[in-house]
């Protein structure tokens, strides 16, 4: 069975239907760009699958459990940066990890902590409060506390945004490292992260899903990738 | 790392602890937890020395000292419960918080016991008041223990309120400002002036009835060494009616 299972997912903000009958599944070893104009409906759809929205019609199953129906179970199973790594900014980069350790219930959340930070690389800025780093630094404390819990699905709400291009390379080295174990779903603008990053690609525009292909076919629709875009979300 | 992801489900008490040991520091790694402390034992202080006259009054009791305490609470409780839910929508926390493996009314609770407990911290640093009168006098120890217990409840009653201000906005401003207007009005409710703009419009039965609703109303019988059930069940029914309406309003985003 696959990790993520959404199946006519649906959600609207008064009149606007911002998700419209939004069906897909993702199994182990995929990593699924997400790439949509702004406003297309990636975010809600992510905010969905996480159970942070609940939907108005439609089911979305992580790793076998419904998000509405069993929604604490399918969290635990779940590592979400949310656009922007919102993160405690009082808290030192450790407490901070310490935290999201101690709430999912890890057993030795310090061991897990000291695991997460040398493998983020976040070892240097371990004692600092999260406002005062960088965003580089930031974006990767968001997704340290997505992957603490080695879950088993990951959904990064555009995990390289404003990063340079070392940041980037980082990031990206750090989700190929593990994609194989997981089912990844990462929401992007930046169109030749599916060439390094992705194994298939998921277009949304206007909440509805354009195109749902391989990696591979999806680069062959064009040379130009841009008005590959233009054209499945105008 | 492993190969196989085992994430647990967490018992649910992990995530509730781990939520209120949080909060409750969280109010430590900024100064202005130091602050509250500061004003409130300097306000609950003065105010009964300078206003209660407790000095003056020539008796070993604290009754003067606890008089003021509702509208510390009214000014304080939204101060310290304005953060609750505000500040996680501001930072985008909420979004967090809610999509790690923990309720709602988990993360309700953790967050306010643990800013009761802080109010309660407060209310424990004005002990020293109560030596002093120990040492000065010969009080009913039991008194003053009820006082404190009641002066707690009605902290807790402050935050119920203070919690539905914070859950209903993303500025801690408009948080403080909303709760501490509710708050004051039920400071007011009890009071002379208030009564009689209420006899006014009211019939003398209904406005005895509201007047029930007033905090000082009822934090005098704890004053007074009275444990009640009545008034111990209305700042209990406000502080969690509070608490259960603010985690309905997060639960609906």
């Amino acid at each position: 069975m696959a990790l993520i299972e959404v199946s006519q997912l649906q959600k609207s903000y008064g009149a606007i239907r911002a998700v419209k009958n939004v069906s897909f599944s993702v199994d182990r070893g995929e990593v699924v760009g997400f790439l949509g104009p702004n406003g297309a409906g990636k975010s809600t759809t992510m905010k969905l699958l996480t159970g942070y929205l609940r939907p108005d019609a439609g089911t979305a199953v992580v790793a076998g459990f419904d998000v509405v129906e069993n929604p604490v179970a399918a969290k635990a199973h779940l590592g979400y940066s949310p656009e922007g790594a919102p993160a405690y900014g009082e808290m030192t980069v450790r407490e901070f990890l310490h935290f999201a350790a101690e709430l999912r219930g890890l057993a030795d959340p310090a061991q897990r902590v000291a695991d997460t930070l040398k493998l983020c690389r976040l070892e240097e800025v371990a004692g600092q409060s999260v406002d005062t780093l960088s965003k580089g630094y930031r974006m990767r404390v968001g997704f340290a506390q997505a992957v603490i819990h080695d879950p088993a699905v990951l959904i990064l709400d555009e995990p390289t945004d404003g990063l340079d291009p070392n940041q980037k390379f980082e990031v990206r080295r750090i989700l190929k490292d593990m994609a194989a174990r997981k089912a990844v779903i990462v929401s992007t603008h930046i169109l030749e992260e599916i060439d390094e990053l992705c194994t298939r690609v998921i277009v949304i525009a206007q909440g509805e899903v354009r195109c749902d292909e391989s990696k591979e076919r999806f680069l062959q629709r064009g040379t130009d990738l841009n008005q590959v875009f233009r054209k499945l979300t105008a | 790392m492993s190969d196989q992801p085992a994430s647990p489900t967490p018992r649910p008490g992990a995530a509730f602890w781990a939520v209120l040991r949080r909060e409750f520091a969280g109010y430590f790694r900024t100064p202005l937890a130091y602050v509250f402390l500061a004003v409130f034992n300097a306000f609950a202080i003065s105010l009964a020395f300078f206003i209660g006259n407790i000095y003056e009054a020539g008796v070993a009791s604290l009754d003067r000292f606890f008089l003021y305490h509702p509208w510390l609470w009214a000014f304080l409780a939204p101060a310290a419960g304005a953060r609750l839910w505000a500040e996680e929508r501001r930072q985008g926390t909420l979004e967090l918080l809610l999509t790690w493996p923990v309720t709602v009314w988990q993360a309700a609770l953790g967050k306010f016991f643990a800013a009761w407990l802080f109010l309660g911290s407060a209310l424990l640093i004005t002990l020293p008041m109560a030596f002093t009168v120990c040492y000065l006098g010969d009080p009913d120890v039991g008194v003053i223990v009820s006082g404190y217990v009641g002066s707690f409840l009605c902290a807790g009653a402050c935050l119920g309120i203070a919690a539905i201000a914070s859950a209903l906005t993303r500025s801690q401003v408009i948080a403080f400002v909303t709760g501490f207007l509710a708050c004051f009005v039920l400071v007011l409710v009890g009071y002379g002036v208030f009564d009689e703009l209420l006899s006014g419009v009211f019939a003398t039965g209904t406005v005895d009835e509201i007047r029930r609703l007033g905090l000082w109303r009822n934090l005098e019988p704890f004053t007074l060494g009275l444990i009640d059930l009545r008034p111990t069940a209305y700042f209990l029914t406000v502080a969690f009616a509070g608490l259960g309406l603010s985690t309905l309003i997060v639960e609906r985003r």
